[in-house]
């Protein structure tokens, strides 16, 4: 028998990517309107909102992602992508929906509501005046948003994204549902793949002899490898940048 | 050249730097009336917190405005470059006028407003930046400058502000790593970076200790030759110090206004009087 992590891990880093290149910007993006732009009623609803999606159970997520939008993807998102930039191996194959891309999707889905809310009060936890004085120079509310409202609060953003990180990375249910559980790997995002929890989850009951157990928990020794990697090299970028801009808190 | 941010906004869009870049007071002309309010009212949701405030502030002169907590000497401060628009709920009637301009009308630019009228703070507000972005925030902002010319822009404002001597080998290191009173000095260094033609002072000195507080009294005496202040200040020596004018607020009312000198020594209203020897506020 023959065992090999890599499609694992390449599943994981993948999907993860892709969850964290929608779920980051697009935080950011509700993060800062809710605070700066919303007025009241409508942050207050929007904000119960996005915190209710955070109590979603994971198996939801992944169901949902199966029967629901796993067939959208096929239908419209897919070959959408596919006549948008014909020839490009990342959107290459038949449009099946389940697959790394729809993986990553529903990753950004999940943690989301993660980064938003921390994001969220971080950006409240900007002084009002420091914010006065930078609209007291004349800067537009995109000005002080950018120069002033994220490098303020920069530590506590990339701490959130990092626990979002830290949930999609390991997240299983969700996953394992829509990633289409092959062990290989394609350069095209609409391919089925594997992530390292979704092989743990899906093969730990079928693990037959010693030799594939041990296999498998092997495979979590290196999750907690890749964990830990990101988590330090985490830390030594938060730490650059706090000093670039002065230790604000 | 140009960093995106200014392409945000139509209406805000950098000039040229201007070439003369001194502008001394005339000391032989009459004082010139540089902001008038008229029949001025604020309110804070239903509460009224201005009533009929009349003011003129004179042209390089330093006004101080005083008066007991709460009586509305901020919040007549922030009318004049319409800060308080931030918040809801806040909301004023009655005429600012800046160089016999209205200030509230809707065809004012508030973004070019802001730049002609500095504002400091209580507590020093560095951004979380580097002392040199810190100064060539708002530059880079209002202005299409080079590389050298912002340097020369930055020194400038930093010479003016007398922290110059105190920073000029930690242009990189964050703001936030100054004294107190240096960050105060660096946020007035910021202000009159772009050019102001007013500053107005919401109490600069109340959260930094004496020493840095004469260093700003003193800066504030070369200041008034280059720009019209309006000093809001609890402290009524300061206010006698240096200030050419005094308004005495109460209630949201200006009670008396005129010669600091008058003011403080031989007021006309009673309330005044009992105000500045200390018998309520």
């Amino acid at each position: 028998m023959e065992f090999g992590a890599l499609s694992s891990v390449y599943g994981t880093l993948v999907s993860t990517a892709i969850g964290m290149l929608i779920a980051v910007p697009l935080s950011l993006v509700i993060a800062l309107f809710l605070v700066e732009i919303a007025p009241p009623s409508v942050s207050r609803f929007v904000g119960g909102a996005i915190e209710l999606l955070a109590a979603i159970p994971s198996i939801i997520y992944g169901m949902w992602g199966l029967f629901v939008f796993a067939p959208f993807m096929a239908d419209h998102v897919q070959p959408w992508l596919a006549s948008i930039a014909p020839g490009m191996p990342l959107f290459q194959g038949p449009p099946m929906g389940i697959g790394m891309l729809s993986a990553g999707i529903i990753l950004a889905l999940m943690v989301l509501p993660f980064i938003t809310s921390v994001t969220r009060d971080v950006f409240q936890m900007v002084p009002a005046v420091v914010k006065e004085s930078a609209y007291g120079m004349g800067s537009t509310t995109w000005e002080v948003t950018r120069k002033v409202t994220i490098p303020y609060g920069i530590q506590g953003v990339v701490g959130a994204c990092f626990l979002g990180l830290g949930r999609a990375i390991g997240e299983t249910m969700a996953v394992t549902f829509v990633i289409g559980n092959r062990h290989e790997i394609s350069t095209s995002l609409f391919a089925a793949g594997n992530s390292i929890a979704s092989t743990l989850a899906n093969e730990f009951t079928e693990a037959s002899d010693d030799l594939y157990l041990a296999a498998l928990i092997e495979l979590g020794l290196v999750l907690f490898g890749v964990t830990l990697v990101l988590q330090l090299v985490a830390r030594w970028w938060l730490r650059r940048t706090a000093r670039k801009l002065g230790a604000v808190r | 050249m140009q960093t995106a941010t200014t392409i945000t906004q139509s209406h805000h869009q950098p000039r040229p730097f201007p070439l003369s870049t001194t502008k001394a007071a005339d000391l032989t002309q009459p004082a010139q009336v540089k902001i008038a309010t008229r029949g001025l009212n604020f309110y804070y949701d239903d509460q009224q917190a201005l009533f009929d405030n009349d003011l003129e502030i004179a042209t390089n002169k330093v006004t101080a405005i005083i008066g007991p907590s709460g009586c509305g000497k901020s919040t007549h401060l922030r009318t004049y470059n319409r800060i308080f628009e931030l918040y809801r709920g806040q909301r004023v009637s009655g005429e600012v006028l800046l160089d016999g301009q209205s200030v509230l009308d809707g065809n004012c630019d508030v973004l070019e407003l802001r730049r002609k009228i500095g504002m400091i703070f209580q507590k020093p507000t560095p951004f979380p930046m580097s002392v040199f972005d810190n100064i060539a925030y708002g530059l880079k902002q209002h202005y299409h400058i080079n590389r050298s010319e912002l340097r020369d822009r930055v020194e400038k404002a930093l010479q003016q502000a007398a922290l110059w001597d105190d920073v000029k080998d930690k242009l990189n290191q964050p703001g936030t790593a100054l004294s107190g009173g240096q960050q105060q000095r660096l946020c007035i260094a910021r202000a009159i970076a772009v050019e102001p033609e007013i500053l107005l002072m919401d109490e600069p000195t109340s959260a930094i200790d004496p020493v840095a507080t004469a260093r700003i009294e003193e800066l504030v005496d070369t200041l008034k030759e280059c720009y019209t202040i309006v000093i809001v200040t609890h402290n009524m020596q300061q206010a006698a110090r240096i200030s050419d004018f005094t308004a005495f607020f109460y209630k949201g009312e200006i009670i008396e206004f005129g010669a600091t000198d008058k003011i403080f020594t031989n007021p006309d209203n009673p309330k005044t009087q009992d105000y500045i020897t200390g018998r309520f506020g």
